[in-house]
């Protein structure tokens, strides 16, 4: 059983993260040098990290599997960042952010980590802005914000729609003078496959050189994961085609326990499937339910016919009969899952029967075609590049995709998960979203752990241990696991099966969404439990990886990197079959009120699930970290 | 009616080059494929042929993407002797099938340019990038220093402009597309960014001296203002950001001999 202690400090919400500045280590400052970290990862929480604890004066080593650290998949992020400076006198608030995070998470979250990420998001624009992050300005030269669901303030940052590109290119600028300086020592295209433990503490890990094909040892005081989500489980989803899970996974291997893997978001506006061969969703601003009307045909038959041959009478305004309230404008979860339900019926449209209109032939009438090019024009234009149609002459089809995910390894307020040692940052840890993640707060978190949260908790840790004292690779330990890479690359090159590693990815998501996705039940998700295992042994018994070892072999990446999706997939099912409730982006059928909103069940799940590996074949053990909510009523969400 | 039930199906040559290594021959190699869907995108076609060459018992073609969005900058292909293929404004990854007609033979090959070594198959070594943003490429903001964010304002065509610079996705087709293989395009672009916001100014002499030396110093061309970099750029960055450069760079230039060279670290400007 791990020890899950949350180390929260004492004392009033607002005074927490002040006060534990104060009472935790210091490492002096002549002693930084004698002090090696590595950081796996360079998105927007790793590259902040390394560049800022190199600036401290430790002695950093960066590793990504990009071939550059600019091309993390933060790059990709749209909308904006979330910060309480209150900037437009709309009463915004550190407390207000605060209050809407904790929300929107559907009270799922931990009180005091979600109030500092509050309290530091001021400091994160500051730093940007010093960076030369060119934000969105109003005339007067000062910056301009804009609204985003879940919050009535103004209080999101942008760069266009490039605001990820923006900040990720303002660490990436950092990380680049800390490597110039010859403070950090990058190691690109070097995937991380596996975390080396020595005496229960992380004190290094196992790389391959993608290039080479050559496998390192590298040996450090302390090791930060800040690898991103792992989305990808589900093959089809906003994510870049490389995200992946495999550092998180193989940390688990060793000892870290994963939090609520179960919490995913998926959101409801992106491009629908066109094909078999689809790698990618394509996100589409979910402003546009500003002005569109989303339907699908009444009647089954109707579903492949143009849809301006479909009189007013046969099409079914599905969200605005369902919820007269909100409408087009419900949450994202729900518009989701109505979604889902009228295709279940088999009303979606589109040869592949998985998508809705998205109809903007009303307000092209009302305000005429220039009004909406000049709100939209970009975004249809994404539209027509990717499916040569115009959304001005036939309506869009959309349909939900795999987005974000909450769940990740666990981590103690410091960002130290149960291994000591091994820090998390950024999507890859569990701690600040709950169940679900407001819009815009992402690249608030990943910039937050990564600028002002770790360089500071690492310290804590690093007191502890005597300077000097880290092992060299050539220690058993590091023999070890680098031995089980081998064996498992070796395994997957022998192997010679009859299918390539896409087959078992695309079989895998397809259960995944089917049975893990918008809505859950108990029999899906136990169906889930048999089919995932099979596909596991198929895959190990029938994958074919062509080329060797010893070289750039993207075959043999993408091997690994499913295998772990595939034990990952399980996890989720089984986190998502034991929480007996329905929250945030975890939806179980079972458990919702009639108006289709979730039904928590505070006393029985009102808490942290942490899964802890029991090797391979056993069942994992599910810890709990119970979540005290002292300062704020967990009450039902409800946004009508 | 919507498009993907009326259009017809395509089959084609790949016509690709394959290189098992960097310092190995490489080859034109052709392959058949048949019956794609006109909406499968260009990276998708390719994973369908390296599914069917796997089966095949033959090593799959390497190529760089990952967003397949149009933002990472890591899909890198020439495609018919145009970086980044046809259409205007868009990369590798954003090329959709229907640009071309059945039976079309399609000719890919990396990007190629001397301070891009290929690594194997489609695959560029670009980390020569990396290593003039190193040089220069940052304002200096150590973490936990900055003021607050309006303190500064910025006027609003400048931080517009600014932005038009850094929308750069560092993928390299400006030096594949120019005869000369320049990186004028993707230095202007990060020099212009940062010199156009008032937080940019105290370094903004040593950060030009500093780049443009360190591209020189890594093999990439001279400009002779050709401006195929503008044309081939997936977010059309202009080339007037590299006119601007080179007035910085003449200013940065006299300004410095003038003055003492800044002692400690620092690029190696001059
Ligand atoms: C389309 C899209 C739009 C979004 N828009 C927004 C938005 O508007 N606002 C918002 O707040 N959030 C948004 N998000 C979410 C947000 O972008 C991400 O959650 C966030 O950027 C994740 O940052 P990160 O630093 O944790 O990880 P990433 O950016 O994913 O970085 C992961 C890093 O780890 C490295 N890595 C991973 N595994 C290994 C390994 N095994 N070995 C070595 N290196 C490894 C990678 O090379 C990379 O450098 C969006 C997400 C998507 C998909
Ligand atoms: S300037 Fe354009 S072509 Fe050159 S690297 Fe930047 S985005 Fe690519
Ligand atoms: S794959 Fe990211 S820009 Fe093409």
């Amino acid at each position: 059983m791990a020890t899950l202690d949350s180390k929260i400090p004492s004392g009033p919400l607002a005074d927490k993260w002040r006060k534990h500045k104060v009472d935790i280590k210091l490492v002096n400052p002549a002693n930084k040098r004698k002090y090696e970290v590595i950081v796996v990862g360079a998105g927007l929480a790793g590259a902040s990290a390394a560049s800022s604890l190199a600036d401290l004066g430790y002695k950093v080593k960066c590793f990504v599997f990009h071939d550059s650290p600019r091309r993390a998949h933060s790059i990709a992020a749209q909308g904006g960042i979330n910060a309480a400076k209150n900037y437009q006198n709309d009463g915004d608030s550190v407390y207000r952010l605060f209050y809407d995070t904790i929300k929107g998470g559907d009270y799922r979250a931990r009180e005091a980590n979600v109030h500092r990420l509050a309290e530091v998001s001021v400091n994160i624009i500051d730093q940007c802005v010093a960076q030369g992050v060119p934000f969105a300005r109003e005339y007067g030269g000062l910056l301009a914000n804009r609204s985003f669901g879940g919050a009535q303030v103004s209080r999101t940052f942008y760069a266009r729609g490039q605001t990820g590109q923006q900040l990720l290119l303002g660490a990436y600028s950092a990380l680049s003078r800390t490597i110039g300086a010859g403070l950090v020592e990058m190691h690109t295209q070097s995937e991380m496959l596996d975390l080396v433990t020595v005496d229960g503490h992380a004190k290094g890990i196992i790389v391959r050189d993608l290039v080479t094909g050559k496998i390192e040892r590298h040996s450090a005081d302390a090791v930060v994961l800040a690898t991103g989500g792992y989305g990808n489980v589900f093959n089809l989803a906003t994510y870049a085609r490389g995200s992946n899970a495999t550092a998180i996974w193989r940390a688990y291997k060793r000892g870290a326990c994963f939090a609520n893997p179960c919490y995913t978001q998926i959101h409801p506006t992106c491009i629908p499937v066109s094909g078999d061969y689809q790698s990618k969703l394509t996100l589409m601003s979910e402003s546009l339910r500003n002005d569109g009307r989303i339907w699908v045909p009444k009647k089954k038959e109707d579903r492949l016919k143009a849809p301006d041959s479909i009189p007013e009478e046969d099409r079914d305004y599905y969200l605005e009969r369902m919820y007269p309230a909100f409408g087009n404008l419900c949450p994202r979860d729900i518009a989701s899952r109505a979604a889902k339900r009228v295709c279940d019926e088999g009303r979606g449209v589109g040869a592949s029967g998985l998508g809705v209109y998205l109809d903007f032939s009303e307000v092209i009438k009302r305000l005429g075609e220039n009004t909406v090019r000049e709100r939209y024009g970009n975004l249809f234009d994404i539209y027509h590049e990717i499916t040569a149609e115009s959304a001005y002459q036939v309506p869009m089809r959309i349909f939900p995709a795999m987005h974000y995910t909450m769940g990740g390894l666990w981590v103690d307020y410091n960002l130290m998960s149960n291994v000591p040692g091994l820090f998390v940052l950024g999507e890859a840890n569990f701690s600040d979203h709950g169940a679900n993640r407001l819009g815009a707060s992402a690249l608030m978190q990943g910039l937050g752990d990564g600028y002002f949260v770790i360089p500071y908790t690492i310290g804590d840790y690093l007191a502890s241990q005597k300077p000097g004292s880290r092992p060299k690779p050539d220690t058993a330990a590091f023999t070890a696991a680098e031995q089980s890479v081998g064996a498992m690359t070796k395994r997957l090159l022998d192997n010679k099966g009859k299918q390539p590693v896409s087959h078992f990815h695309k079989r895998l998501g397809k259960i995944m969404w089917e049975h893990c996705g918008m809505a859950r039940t108990k029999g899906g998700l136990e169906q889930a439990l048999q089919k995932i295992p099979a596909l596991r042994e198929e895959f190990w018994a029938n994958v074919l990886v062509p080329g060797s070892a010893d070289t750039l072999n993207q075959s043999l990446e993408q091997a690994g990197r499913v295998a772990d999706f595939i034990e990952l997939g399980e996890l989720m099912c089984r986190d998502a079959l034991t929480r007996e409730e329905s929250c945030g982006g975890h939806f179980r059928e079972e458990h919702q009120y009639p108006d289709g909103e979730c039904k928590r069940d505070d006393e029985k799940f009102g808490h942290v699930a942490a899964w802890e590996y029991q090797g391979a074949d056993k069942t994992p053990l599910r810890n709990v970290e119970p979540l005290n909510y002292e300062f704020v009523k967990m009450s039902v969400r409800n946004y009508k | 009616m919507v498009a993907e039930n009326t259009t017809k199906n395509l089959s084609i040559t790949l016509r690709v080059w394959r290189q098992a290594g960097p310092n190995q021959p490489g080859k034109f190699v052709d392959y058949q494929s048949k019956d794609l869907n006109p909406n499968m995108s260009f990276l998708e076609m390719l994973d369908v042929v390296n599914d069917e060459l796997t089966l095949k018992g033959e090593e799959p073609i390497a190529f760089a993407h990952d967003c397949r969005e149009g933002i990472c900058g890591t899909c890198s292909c020439t495609i018919n002797g145009k970086a980044h293929g046809p259409g205007k404004g868009i990369a590798t990854c954003q090329v959709y099938m229907r640009a071309f007609r059945d039976g079309d033979v399609i000719t890919v090959e990396p990007f190629r340019a001397t301070a891009f070594p290929i690594v194997k198959d489609l695959i560029t070594d670009r980390s020569a990038f990396d290593k003039i943003q190193q040089a220069g490429g940052f304002i200096t903001a150590r973490t936990g220093s900055a003021p607050d964010a309006n303190a500064l304002p910025v006027p609003k065509p400048d931080a517009d402009l600014a932005m038009d610079a850094a929308a750069c996705i560092g993928c390299g087709a400006c030096v594949a597309a120019c005869k000369n293989a320049s990186a004028m395009l993707f230095v202007a672009a990060k020099v212009s960014h940062l010199g156009l916001l008032p937080q940019g100014q105290a370094e903004r002499d040593q950060r030009v001296l500093a780049m443009v030396s360190t591209m020189d110093a890594l093999g990439f061309g001279n400009c002779t203002n050709q401006y195929e970099c503008s044309a081939a750029c997936p977010k059309l960055i202009t080339h007037d950001f590299i006119a601007r450069m080179n007035r910085d760079y003449l200013g940065a230039t006299l300004r410095s001999a003038f003055k003492p060279a800044p002692l400690g670290t620092g690029g190696g400007a001059g």
